[in-house]
């Protein structure tokens, strides 16, 4: 292939100051050999272990009752659950509501849902929504279908739609009296169904599915999902970050075209801080493994030179 | 222009508000048609009461899984109880009443009181026997829900009762609420088709005595004096001067029909 040296070639956008020059745009290209695609693949299906083992962790010990050390392995769901028979871990934004429609947990559901808080607060990102959502199997796979199909959005609601969503969830818990949005969350019945084995309520999860492959692209997890804007806002300040260089970028648009959460990736934004800041991104990397001129990766924050000059060094690497 | 802003600004945000009480409505309404349990629908013992209950729940299922006896299930959509929420049906599989209670230290949200400890004080209901299918009330010596019991004596007793020389005695069994924790064994084991003894919520079931009424021994009910500032009160002061509303007292003077002479002929 023609490596082109940075500053060969053709500029593409005005930034602010100077005309920064761009390596030429490559798109991004499936490997043909498998070890290649599992290497592009390689956070798909790292999410999907982490996804798929932890529920197998909470089918056996609820159905086939699982011990480690003679304690229950992980007993409960993704509401609540207790680890060993020891560690509480509980939802916040669960706990949330309920202290919203004024009752009081005890201690127990405050220590887990500070676990769980603390973890995700320091990890980074949605990185609940991706990782451990079971939800995101299917909203992913009504997106891969989408694309295949071609379907286009009936309509789209603004991104931050979820975040009223979130505004009502704790309005409705203090009237109602009862915790608004895990009554209906598709997300907790979703969860519940396929620990505790009854069935029904995955229609609920066929829903989810047919509007974001029919209705909305990205609807639920992108634009609708009150837990998901709970965890938008914890993951603002989180170590975890995609890394940017932005000097290595040629802005093809593979990243946006495949990101979820087409906003977080804001090419100016990013190459003022060096990484994808927002809070809604959730740390899928989708974009890291697709990016032709690997200038996305995951870092740690701290790691990341802020405010990051184009580096005149190493973005040359190719595969 | 600064008119059109504002006045586009307050339809925007009408608008906005709008669109969020429209789901909002909706929402409610999802809540409201789950936030209802079915009579038979039994909680695990030591649940709060029920709207404690239903918004502490956290849905983990913890509960469920600490059952040794797979009584306990969690609410799907189309259950009998408000979705998530851990329920049991007495006549599938009832309470084994655990001496050690494991349901109830599980939870995390407190739901489930950790105080509670004793399992013989749980009240998840009540047992009503239908005394017309009742076998053991019919003549038959059945007495299965007496036997089952596991507060025998206390929660359920027979009262014999006699009857002709030619006919053996009836041997009643009777539900005291007192000690009924509701585990619902003498439903399971009643066998007739359909349970002639039923568990189910006590406020399904039970009575409630006026504030008034004091149930001091046996049969005796005393009329307490429920105030000073009620007509009631006035009335059975004696020697008030007052008018007093034609209440409790109603009946103890004669007449009370405008015309007639207290103690007279019609």
């Amino acid at each position: 292939m023609n490596e082109v040296k940075n500053g060969a070639t053709m500029t593409t956008e005005s930034a602010p100051q100077k005309p920064v020059s761009r390596p030429p745009i490559r798109h991004f290209q499936i490997p043909l050999t498998l070890g290649g695609k599992l290497y592009v693949w390689r956070f798909l299906i790292a999410r999907r272990l982490v996804q798929i083992g932890v529920l197998i962790l909470f089918i056996g010990t609820a159905h086939w009752g699982w011990t480690l050390f003679n304690q229950p392995v992980l007993s409960g769901d993704l509401s609540s659950s207790r680890f060993l028979g020891v560690i509480p871990l509980s939802d916040p934004f669960a706990v949330l509501q309920i202290i919203a429609s004024r009752h009081m947990p005890i201690f127990d559901a405050f220590l887990g849902a500070a676990i769980v808080f603390l973890f995700y607060l320091l990890l980074g990102g949605r990185v609940f929504c991706s990782w451990l959502c079971p939800v995101n199997m299917v909203t992913d796979l009504a997106n891969w279908l989408r694309e295949k199909v071609g379907v286009r959005s009936l309509f789209i609601v603004p991104a931050k739609t979820r975040y009223w969503g979130l505004l009502l969830a704790l309005i409705l818990s203090f009237i109602l009296g009862v915790a608004a949005f895990e009554w209906i969350s598709p997300i907790a019945v979703m969860h519940r169904e396929l620990i505790f084995g009854m069935g029904i309520g995955l229609i609920a999860v066929l829903g989810i599915f047919i509007f974001d492959l029919l209705i909305m692209a990205h609807g639920w997890c992108g634009h609708l999902c009150p837990l998901g804007a709970f965890w938008s806002i914890v993951g603002r300040v989180g170590q975890v970050r995609v890394a940017f260089d932005d000097a290595a970028c040629s802005r093809c648009g593979d990243c946006v075209k495949v990101c979820p959460e087409p906003l977080v990736l804001n090419f100016k934004e990013a190459a003022r801080h060096g990484m994808i800041r927002f809070g809604e991104c959730t740390n899928c990397g989708k974009c890291v493994s697709i990016c032709p001129e690997q200038c996305l990766s995951f870092n740690l924050r701290a790691c990341i030179r802020k405010g990051a000059e184009p580096s005149q060094t190493t973005h040359n690497s190719s595969s | 222009m600064e008119q059109t802003n504002r006045r586009q600004f307050l339809i925007r945000t009408a608008q906005m508000t709008g669109a969020a009480a429209c789901i909002g409505i909706v929402w409610t309404v999802l809540i409201q048609n789950q936030a209802q349990v079915a009579a038979h629908a039994l909680r695990p013992p030591g649940a709060l009461s029920e709207s404690d209950f239903m918004a502490q729940c956290l849905k983990c299922g913890q509960c469920v899984n600490a059952c040794p006896y797979d009584t306990l299930k969690l609410s799907t959509i189309a259950d009998v109880a408000p979705i998530g929420t851990p329920y049991f049906i007495a006549r599938e599989i009832p309470c084994e009443m655990c001496a050690d209670v494991p349901c109830v230290p599980v939870c995390p949200s407190g739901a489930l009181d950790r105080n509670f400890t004793d399992i013989t004080k749980a009240r998840m209901g009540l047992a009503v026997i239908d005394e017309e299918m009742c076998l053991s009330w019919r003549g038959l010596r059945c007495e299965v829900c007496y036997r089952v019991c596991p507060v025998r004596d206390k929660a359920i007793s027979l009262t014999i009762v006699q009857r002709e020389t030619s006919r053996h005695a009836v041997f009643e069994p009777v539900i005291h609420s007192e000690h009924c924790t509701g585990c619902g064994k003498c439903e399971k084991a009643c066998p007739t088709e359909e349970a002639a003894v039923r568990v189910l919520w006590p406020q399904f079931v039970q009575g409630k005595l006026g504030e008034h009424y004091s149930p001091t021994q046996g049969d005796n009910f005393k009329v307490q004096d429920i105030g000073k500032n009620t007509n009631i009160a006035k009335e059975l002061k004696p020697g008030s001067k007052e008018q007093a509303a034609p209440g409790m007292n109603y009946f103890n003077q004669s007449g009370g029909r405008e015309g007639e002479i207290p103690g007279g002929k019609p």
